[in-house]
C-alpha cells in the first residue's frame, strides 16, 4: 500500500520529506493522516483508500469496541471490572512460588493452572453479581432498638409467607424440647425429654411423623437426608425413618447425651455418660472409632463445620478437639474457670464461641487458639448457636438473645431478644432462612431473625426446592464422594499442599515404625572358605579389612568437607580483603 | 421499623412443567462447599477406580490367516480397511467395522515380507521372499477374472523391507541395498550401500519427503536424502534395530524397536545420544508405530506383549497381553488414534482399543463433560500415594512379571559390580556412563 503523497506530485509542497511507503504491519495512525489529505484523488487511490478503511476496522475490532451501526463506538471496552472484595471471596490460596528458569515444564504446568484459576476465580465473581436473593435486615427508626422489636410486630411487617414463620407449638406434655432442622432447612426434628419425637415439613407445616419412645429422649438428629434421624434415647441410640418406623437400635452406643453429624463425611458422632466418643459411619454402618475421652460425662459438643473436627466442652473448663483418627484430644483448651455451659463454631472455621458457668461468653480463634473477647452475660447462656450469616443466639434461662458482629466488633446489646415460656433446652437456626428455632419447656418457638439465613443456596449441594429425583441423584452422588475419616484433620486443606517431608524425616519414621533401617549397612558377615582357610584368625583379618574401607571412606568424605570448608573461608577472607583494601573516609581516623 | 426477611419464591426455583428440566440455582461461595480438597480427591480416587474398572481393551480378533501375520499395512484413505501378509505368501483385506476379510490373494511364495499402500489408496505393493515386487489393484477382481498383479518385479536378492513415498510415485525397498524405485520402471533409480549386505527395514521421512531411514544388520541405522547418491549419516549401536518409526508431528524425531529389550527415540540432527530410552519389555522388541498425533507410540515384542508408550517417558503406560497371543509380529496405530492392530505368531490379527479404558461410540455431551472432569482430576492427584499405585497397576503374565524382576536384579547387579570397579580404580578412570550413552557405539557421517 504506498503512500498517496508519493502518487502525486501535486501536493508534494505539503509534505516536507518523500515518506517511505506505509506497509500493512505498521501502525493505523500514520494511514489516518494521510486520509485527511487524499481529497480529490484518482480512482485507485480511492479504493487504496477503502481497503484502509476495512482494515482499520478490522484492526479495531480485537480491541472491544464493537462498531455500532451509528458509528460511535463501545464507551466500556473490555469486559467488565470485577470488584476486588467479590474477587477475593473466591481466592483459594496465594501465589505459588515461581520454579527456576530451567524447570521449564514446570513453570509452565504452573503458569496454566495459575491462568485456569484466575479465570475460574473471575467467573466465579461475575456470577455472584447475578445471585437472584439479597439477605435479610432489620433497622429501627431513631432511637429505637432492634432488641425492644417483638416477633409479633416483625410478623405482621412482613409478607403473609414470612409471617407464617413465627409460631409457637405448645407442647407442655413432654417438654422440654430439643431440636434439629435438616440440612436443606425444610423440615424439623423435635425430640421431647420425655420420650416424644416428630419431625414436621415446617413451612408447609405437614407432620410427617409424630411418635413417644416410651423413655427419656435426650438427643435428636437428621442424618444425611430427611428420610432418617437418629434418636438418642435413655440407653442406647436408634434410628428412625421419616415413618416413625425404626430401623436400627444400636447397642454399641449406650448413654448418649449429644449427637453431631457430620454430613460430608457420612459420620454420627456421639457423646456419652460414660465419657465415650464415638464415630459411627452411617452409610456402612460400622463403628469407626470409639474413643475414651476419660473427661466424665459428655454433654457438651458441636461440630466444626469447616473441618469436622469434633469439640467437646468439659465441667473443669476446657473445650477439646478431636478427630476419629487419634485417641488423644488434638487441642485442649482452658476457655472457662467453672465449667463449660456450650460451644458453637462459625461455618468458616475460624470462630468459637463457648459460655461458662463463670457466666461469660467468650470467642476465640481457633485457627490461632487465641482468645478474642469475652463478654459478661449475667446469667450466662445456655445455649449458643451460630447462624450462616454469623448471627449468635444465646439462652439465657427463657429469654433469647441474638448478637451480631460478635468478634469483630465489642458488642453492648443484642440485636434482638425474644421471651419463651419455660427455659430452653434447644436452639438452632435454620440454613437458609431467617428463622431461628427454639425449643423449650412449653414446647417450640420459632422465631423470625431478619439477616441470619444465607440467601442464596446451591442446588447441587442442599437444595430446599428439590424433588425426589433431584434427592435421589444427590444421595447417590454424595455418597459416592464420601470423605474417608482418615482425612479429618485440623488443616482440611492439608492434602492438597507438597509433602515436602523431606526424605530424612520420612525415613526417620520408617526406622521408628520398622525397627530398624532398611536402608542401613548390612553387617559384614564374613563368608566360609573351605580347606581350612576360614581360621579364626582369617575370618578376622578380612573383618578389619572391611572395617579398614569403611574407615577410609569415613576419612575421604571428611576431608573433602573440611578443605570445602576451608576453601570456603579462604574466599570470604579474599573479600574482606578486597573490601578492607579500599580507603573509607573514616580511615584517617584510624590509629 | 425497617424490615426484610429471606422469602423465596418457589416458583423461582422449582420447574414450571415437568417437561421441563430441573432448576439449579448454584452458589459458588467457597464457605458453602466446605472440604473442597478431600472431596475433589475423593473424586479422583473413584475416577482411577473407575478407569481400571473400564480398562477393557481388547476389541476383536480377525483370524483367518494359516500362518503368522508378518505385517500389517494401514489404508491411507479408509479407515476401516486393513492388510495383512503372512508367512505363507497369503495377502488378505480385512473390514474392519465389520471384522471380516473381503479379500484373500495368494500373493508371494514364502514369506511376504512388507506391504504398503499407495497413498491414493487405490493400489498396492507387496514384496515376498521369492525376489518380487508386486504392485496390485485395492478392488478385488470382477467375476471370472484373475487375481493378477499390475506389474511384477523381479529383483536380483531377497527384499526386507518396502515403503512408499508419501505424495511421488516412488517406493522404496531393502534387502541387499536400499532402492528407490520409480514405479513405471523396472530397475531401481538409485541403489544406497555403505558397507552392509543386509537391511531390515526402510521407512520415509513423513514431512521431510525425501528423507528415509533403515536399519542395518550390522547394528546400524543409515539415514539417507533420496536426492543425494550416497547416504547421509548413520549411527552403530549395540545390537541391531529391528524397525523404525518417524514421528509424524515432529519428524526429526524416530522411534527404533531395538533386540535388546529397548527402544530409543533419536534426534536425527543429533545422533550422539538417543533423547529417550524406553524401557519396559523383557524380549526382543519387533516393530514399533507412532500415534498419529505423534505423542505416543506402540511397540510389539517377542515376548508377546504390546506396549503403549508416550513419547518422552522412559516406561510404558500401558501394557496389553492375552493367553492365547504369541510373538508379536507387527503392530500398527490407526489412523483416527483410537486404535491399535497388532499381528502375531499364531495367525491372529487383534484390535485394541489405544486407550484402555475409553467408552466407544457416540458421547452425549455430558459424558464428554464428566469425562473431562474426570481427566483432570486425576491429573491433578496422579501424585498421591494410593491413586499413583492404583493408577499404574498393570497385571502381568507370570513369566513377563519374573522376567522383569530377573531383568532388574541383573541390572542392579551390573551396576553394583561397576560401582565397586569405579571405587577400587584411580578416581576418574572408570568414567560414569549414563544409559543413554551406553547403546550408541559411534556416529559415522
Amino acid at each position: 500500500m504506498a503512500s498517496p503523497g508519493e502518487a502525486n506530485a501535486n501536493v508534494s509542497h505539503v509534505e516536507k520529506k518523500k515518506k517511505r511507503p506505509v506497509r500493512y504491519w505498521q501502525g493505523t495512525e500514520g494511514k489516518a493522516k494521510d486520509d485527511s489529505k487524499t481529497e480529490g484523488q484518482p480512482e485507485q487511490q480511492k479504493r487504496q483508500q477503502n481497503r484502509i478503511k476495512k482494515k482499520r476496522k478490522r484492526d479495531e475490532q480485537p480491541d472491544g469496541g464493537k462498531k455500532v451501526i451509528s458509528g460511535k463506538s463501545d464507551p466500556f471496552p473490555g469486559p467488565p471490572p470485577i470488584p476486588k472484595g467479590k474477587l477475593e471471596k473466591f481466592k483459594r490460596k496465594g501465589e505459588i512460588q515461581k520454579p527456576l528458569q530451567h524447570h521449564y515444564k514446570l513453570k509452565d504446568i504452573i503458569t496454566r493452572s495459575e491462568e485456569a484459576s484466575e479465570m475460574a476465580q473471575k467467573q466465579a465473581a461475575r456470577f455472584d453479581l447475578l445471585l437472584p436473593e439479597d439477605a435479610g435486615f432489620l433497622e429501627g427508626d431513631e432511637d429505637e432498638d432492634t432488641c425492644m422489636i417483638s416477633q409479633e410486630d416483625i410478623a405482621d411487617a412482613v409478607d403473609i409467607t414470612s409471617g407464617a414463620k413465627h409460631f409457637n407449638l405448645k407442647l407442655c406434655q413432654f417438654g422440654p424440647y430439643r431440636l434439629d432442622y435438616s440440612r436443606t432447612g425444610r423440615h424439623l426434628l423435635l425430640g421431647g425429654r420425655r420420650g416424644h419425637v416428630a419431625c414436621v415439613d415446617w413451612q408447609s407445616k405437614q407432620l410427617m411423623c409424630e411418635l413417644n419412645v416410651m423413655e427419656s429422649v435426650n438427643d435428636v438428629k437428621w442424618l444425611h437426608t430427611e428420610h432418617m434421624f437418629a434418636v438418642a434415647q435413655k440407653k442406647w441410640l436408634y434410628i428412625y425413618d421419616s415413618n416413625g418406623i425404626e430401623l436400627h437400635c444400636i447397642r454399641k452406643f449406650n448413654d448418649v447425651l449429644r449427637m453431631q453429624f457430620l454430613p460430608y463425611h457420612f459420620l454420627l458422632a456421639t457423646a456419652s455418660a460414660t465419657g465415650f466418643l464415638q464415630y459411627l459411619d452411617v452409610s456402612v454402618g460400622k463403628e469407626v472409632a470409639a474413643i475414651c475421652t476419660k473427661t466424665g460425662r459428655l454433654d457438651v459438643m458441636c461440630q466444626n463445620p469447616h473441618n469436622a473436627v469434633i469439640h467437646l466442652g468439659h465441667p473443669n473448663g476446657t473445650v477439646t478437639l478431636w478427630s476419629p483418627n487419634q485417641k488423644e484430644a488434638l487441642v485442649k483448651m482452658l476457655c472457662h474457670q467453672g465449667g463449660v455451659r456450650s460451644v458453637t463454631v462459625d461455618k468458616t472455621g475460624t470462630y468459637m464461641i463457648t459460655s461458662g458457668m463463670d457466666k461469660k461468653m467468650k470467642v476465640f480463634d481457633i485457627r490461632a487458639f487465641k482468645p478474642l473477647r469475652s463478654y459478661f452475660l449475667p446469667t450466662g447462656a445456655s445455649c449458643l448457636s451460630l447462624s450462616q450469616r454469623g448471627l449468635l443466639s444465646a439462652a439465657t434461662g427463657d429469654i433469647v438473645q441474638v448478637y451480631r458482629d460478635v468478634w469483630s466488633t465489642p458488642v453492648t446489646k443484642p440485636y434482638m431478644a425474644h421471651r419463651v415460656r419455660g427455659s430452653v433446652w434447644g436452639l438452632g437456626f435454620c440454613p437458609f432462612e431467617d428463622v431461628l428455632g427454639v425449643g423449650h419447656g412449653e414446647g417450640f418457638t420459632s422465631m423470625l431473625i431478619p439477616g441470619a439465613g444465607e440467601p442464596n443456596f446451591d442446588g447441587l449441594d442442599a437444595n430446599p426446592y428439590r424433588s425426589a429425583k433431584q434427592r435421589q441423584e444427590w444421595e447417590v452422588k454424595a455418597l459416592l464422594e464420601k470423605i474417608q475419616p482418615e482425612l479429618i484433620t485440623l488443616d482440611p486443606s492439608e492434602l492438597g499442599y507438597v509433602d515436602r517431608a523431606t526424605f530424612e524425616q520420612r525415613h526417620q519414621d520408617r526406622v521408628e515404625a520398622l525397627g530398624f533401617d532398611p536402608l542401613g549397612k548390612e553387617k559384614f558377615v564374613p563368608k566360609h572358605k573351605k580347606k581350612g582357610r576360614s581360621s579364626a584368625a582369617g575370618i578376622e583379618r578380612r573383618k578389619r579389612q572391611v572395617a579398614h574401607e569403611d574407615q577410609r571412606d569415613v576419612i575421604r568424605k571428611t576431608v573433602e568437607d573440611r578443605m570445602k570448608l576451608e576453601e570456603e573461608r579462604n574466599r570470604m577472607k579474599e573479600k574482606k580483603a578486597a573490601l578492607s583494601g579500599k580507603r573509607s573516609a573514616l580511615d584517617r581516623f584510624k590509629k | 421499623m425497617k424490615v426484610k426477611v429471606l422469602s423465596r419464591n418457589p416458583d423461582d426455583y422449582v420447574r414450571e412443567t415437568k417437561h421441563d428440566i430441573q432448576r439449579v440455582p448454584r452458589n459458588y461461595d467457597p464457605s458453602l462447599h466446605p472440604f473442597e480438597v478431600s472431596r475433589e480427591y475423593t473424586r479422583a480416587l473413584n475416577a482411577t477406580k473407575l478407569e481400571r474398572v473400564f480398562a477393557k481393551p481388547f476389541l476383536a480378533s480377525l483370524d483367518g490367516h494359516r500362518d503368522g501375520v508378518n505385517c500389517l499395512a494401514k489404508h491411507p484413505r479408509s479407515l476401516s480397511t486393513l492388510l495383512s501378509g503372512s508367512c505363507d505368501g497369503e495377502v488378505k483385506v480385512w473390514n474392519l467395522t465389520k471384522h471380516e476379510c473381503v479379500r484373500t490373494l495368494q500373493a508371494h511364495e514364502g514369506f511376504v515380507r512388507g506391504m504398503v499402500v499407495r497413498h491414493c489408496g487405490t493400489s498396492f505393493f507387496t514384496i515376498g521372499d521369492d525376489k518380487t515386487i508386486k504392485h496390485w489393484k485395492m478392488e478385488a477382481p470382477g467375476y471370472g477374472e484373475e487375481e493378477e498383479p499390475l506389474n511384477t518385479i523381479l529383483g536380483k536378492a531377497v527384499f526386507t523391507g518396502l515403503d512408499h513415498h508419501q505424495k511421488n510415485a516412488v517406493f522404496a525397498t531393502c534387502g541387499h541395498q536400499v532402492d528407490i524405485w520409480d514405479e513405471q520402471r523396472s530397475t531401481p533409480i538409485r541403489s544406497f550401500t555403505w558397507g552392509v549386505d543386509s537391511f531390515s527395514s526402510v521407512r520415509f521421512n513423513p514431512v521431510e519427503t525425501e528423507l528415509l531411514g533403515s536399519c542395518a544388520s550390522d547394528r546400524s541405522i543409515v539415514l539417507y536424502d533420496m536426492r543425494e547418491s550416497t547416504p547421509l549419516k548413520k549411527v552403530i549401536m549395540t545390537m541391531r534395530t529391528n524397525t523404525i518409526s518417524w514421528n509424524p508431528m515432529e519428524a526429526y524425531y524416530f522411534t527404533c524397536a531395538n533386540e535388546d529389550y529397548n527402544l530409543y527415540t533419536y534426534d536425527m540432527r543429533h545422533l550422539e545420544n538417543p533423547v529417550k530410552v524406553h524401557i519396559d519389555h523383557v524380549s526382543a522388541v519387533l516393530d514399533v508405530d507412532y500415534s498419529p498425533t505423534g505423542r505416543e507410540f506402540v511397540s510389539a515384542s517377542f515376548d508377546k506383549t504390546i506396549r503403549i508408550f508416550p513419547k518422552d517417558s522412559a516406561n510404558s503406560r500401558e501394557v496389553y497381553h492375552t493367553k492365547r497371543m504369541q510373538h508379536v509380529i507387527c503392530v500398527k496405530w490407526s489412523a483416527d488414534n483410537k486404535y491399535v492392530l497388532s499381528g502375531s505368531d499364531e495367525m491372529n490379527i487383534r484390535l485394541w482399543k489405544a486407550n484402555a479404558a475409553e467408552k466407544l461410540g457416540v458421547l452425549s455431551p455430558r459424558e464428554k463433560q464428566a469425562i473431562h472432569y474426570s481427566q483432570k482430576l486425576k491429573e491433578k492427584f496422579q501424585h498421591h500415594p494410593q491413586i499413583k499405585r492404583i493408577a499404574r497397576h498393570r497385571h502381568l503374565p507370570k513369566v513377563i512379571y519374573h522376567q522383569k524382576n530377573e531383568l532388574k536384579v541383573m541390572k542392579e547387579a551390573r551396576r553394583r559390580k561397576e560401582r565397586n570397579v569405579r571405587k577400587h580404580s584411580k578416581p576418574g578412570s572408570v568414567p560414569v556412563v549414563s544409559e543413554k550413552e551406553k547403546h550408541v557405539v559411534s556416529v559415522v557421517k
